[in-house]
């Protein structure tokens, strides 16, 4: 069977590779003229963090989630499994509580808890949550790496190609373009973040600081660089970041600790997330396009499980339950 | 409750930010009864109409919008606001905060005046996010607001109504006025409460979206507002320093002009 894929953020990768490993012949197609210039994906957090997402998001999520740690695991390098660290200033310290009751699998960390867990916010932090069954990856390597697997096994991609699906080869095309459809109901959801670089402070795990009105985290990675996001914003504007999100976001991440007032500034970017009203991820098939979307915050956390879904379209089973549409 | 020319039979007035999601944003807005609800230009327009999706999900809900100057910390920047707001949104109405500090989103009372005149002048309808302080109240009825919104307590603190001494006082002292408790709403009762100060009607945001289960608190301050001016309207007996028996008590001794019963 030959499937052309449209786009190659993280759902059009996922979805290229899934079908090439079910025996598909896949073509991807990519605007952009190389990997993840034009890619919300490109500037995700790459937390996978189906619990804390659940704080805010469907619990429909977790299950597939939980399962995405495993898909990536296997198919891409640097998938840390070192859960995710909650903590909150202690004037807001009754968000833990807050956050703690409304999510599941955490552990309840005192002050040696989680100077035991980072020893870098050691005396900082009174109380914290522990979410151990959580993992990150760093999703410009991520992708880089289902790009190579995918053409491992015969897949092929085009940059610099603007193809429209209707006019696409194949006897299934996957639409991954994100925004360029003309979904009445999809959204953009403005994120933007940054990418700090210090080695003066070490996290083992991404974490999360909680605050009344602009809870952000910081994910750490490989060579002292560490992403800061992001910002949540109810906008389709393209440009740049604003000085108000920088601002909060390097508030943030010097109140998570003071060290990164040093920190060297690498990156500070805005991305447009695709979502629906739900704000949970779509795979529709119309005839012999089967459209994958609206994957909002969660990409790295919902691809694998979009693009196990468009592959069964594609290969004309029952989709699955459908547990993230 | 009469905001300027028109009346509406809900009391209850929602936030739009930071719900889990636009469906159970609207879910939210049908199970509260709220005919008005905020939205915030500031942050989400930057000069186009970056938000158009968002507020078009919200008008299906068939809702009339009221824009705020959220998170606007001049005159200049509120009065801008304002003017875009009436351009995307094509009405004059606007809820006018000027924040005079960034932690407590305490409002610059000086500054909501200044800008409470030019937008007035201007044709704007303005709804004053002020505190409980009287004087404040006066200058702001002066430069053309016809709605003041007092808060309870400081924007997100969900700390009820601090002041309930000068929330009366400025019930009393503009009895014809439209007065709204907007900011600081924690849970139903706190929302009762004020209705049954006597306030025209309550806003509040966080209280619902950031709930475990937004749709259901929607309801809770649905009943809980109906609840307070029902009361109000029913005159409720008022605190009295000794009590009093329900029913005549006859046959019973009467020890030191005290009844038992």
């Amino acid at each position: 069977m030959k499937v052309t894929v449209i786009g190659a953020g993280v759902a059009g990768l996922s979805a290229a590779l899934t079908l090439a490993e079910r025996g598909a012949a896949v073509t991807l197609y990519e605007r952009s003229e190389s990997l993840g210039d034009a890619a919300a994906s490109f500037l995700a957090g790459g937390m996978l963090a189906p619990f804390c997402e659940a704080e805010s998001a469907d619990a429909s999520i977790v299950a597939p989630g939980l399962a995405a740690i495993d898909w990536w695991a296997d198919r891409v390098p640097g998938v840390m499994r070192n859960g995710t660290l909650v903590v909150a200033p202690v004037r807001d310290a009754g968000e833990i509580a807050r956050f703690g009751r409304r999510t599941s699998s955490a552990q309840s960390l005192d002050a040696a808890g989680v100077d035991a867990l980072e020893p870098d916010l050691a005396g900082r932090f009174w109380q914290g949550l522990h979410f151990p069954a959580e993992a990150h990856l760093d999703p410009r390597i991520a992708l880089g790496a289902l790009a190579d697997r995918m053409r491992a096994l015969g897949g092929t991609i085009h940059f610099g190609s603007n193809v429209q699906p209707e006019a696409a080869m194949g006897d299934t095309v996957i639409d991954c373009r994100g925004f360029v459809g003309d979904d009445s109901e999809l959204r953009s959801v403005r994120g933007e973040m940054l990418i700090l670089r210090t080695h003066e402070i070490h996290l083992a795990r991404p974490v999360r600081l909680l605050h009344p009105r602009m809870p952000v985290y910081v994910v750490p990675r490989a060579g002292g660089l560490f992403m800061v996001g992001a910002t949540m914003i109810e906008s389709a504007a393209s440009g740049g970041p604003t000085l108000r999100a920088a601002v909060e976001l390097m508030n943030a991440a010097y109140a998570l600790h003071p060290a990164f007032a040093e920190a060297e500034v690498l990156e500070m970017k805005a991305g447009r997330r695709p979502a629906f009203p739900d704000n949970l991820p779509r795979v529709t098939r119309s005839g012999r396009i089967v459209s994958v979307n609206g994957l909002y915050r969660h990409g790295f956390l919902l691809a694998p499980d979009c693009a196990a879904k468009a592959a069964d379209l594609a290969f004309g089973a029952q989709p699955r339950e459908e547990i993230a549409a | 409750m009469r905001i300027y020319d028109d009346i509406f039979s809900s009391r209850l007035m929602l936030g739009t930010a930071r719900y889990p999601s636009p469906q159970i944003l609207r879910q939210a807005i049908l199970a509260s009864g709220a005919e008005i609800v905020t939205v915030s230009l500031r942050r989400e327009a930057a000069g186009e109409r970056a938000g158009q999706k968002f507020w078009d999900l919200i008008r299906e809900t068939g809702v009339k919008v009221l824009p705020n100057t959220a998170g606007c910390h001049s005159v200049r920047e509120a009065v801008t606001t304002a003017e875009m707001a009436r351009e995307v949104f094509g009405t004059n109405w606007i809820k006018l905060e000027v924040i005079g500090d960034a932690d407590t989103l305490q409002p610059d009372l000086f500054g909501l005046v200044e800008a409470t005149r030019i937008l007035s002048a201007e044709g704007f309808q303005v709804l004053a996010y002020t505190t409980e302080d009287l004087v404040a109240a006066d200058r702001l009825v002066e430069a053309g607001a016809q709605v003041l919104m007092p808060w309870g307590s400081p924007i997100g603190s969900a700390r009820g109504l601090n002041n309930v001494y000068g929330l009366r006082a400025m019930r009393a002292r503009f009895p014809d006025l439209t007065l709204i408790v907007d900011a600081g709403i924690g849970v139903p009762s706190h929302a009762a409460r004020a209705m049954e100060l006597g306030y025209d009607g309550v806003l509040l945001s966080s209280a619902v979206a950031l709930a475990g289960d937004p749709v259901a608190m929607a309801r809770a301050f649905r009943l809980s507002v109906e609840a307070g001016r029902l009361a109000f309207e029913a005159d409720p007996l008022l605190p009295r320093d000794m009590a009093e028996p329900s029913t005549p008590v006859l046959g019973r001794a009467m020890l030191g002009g005290a009844v038992s019963s």
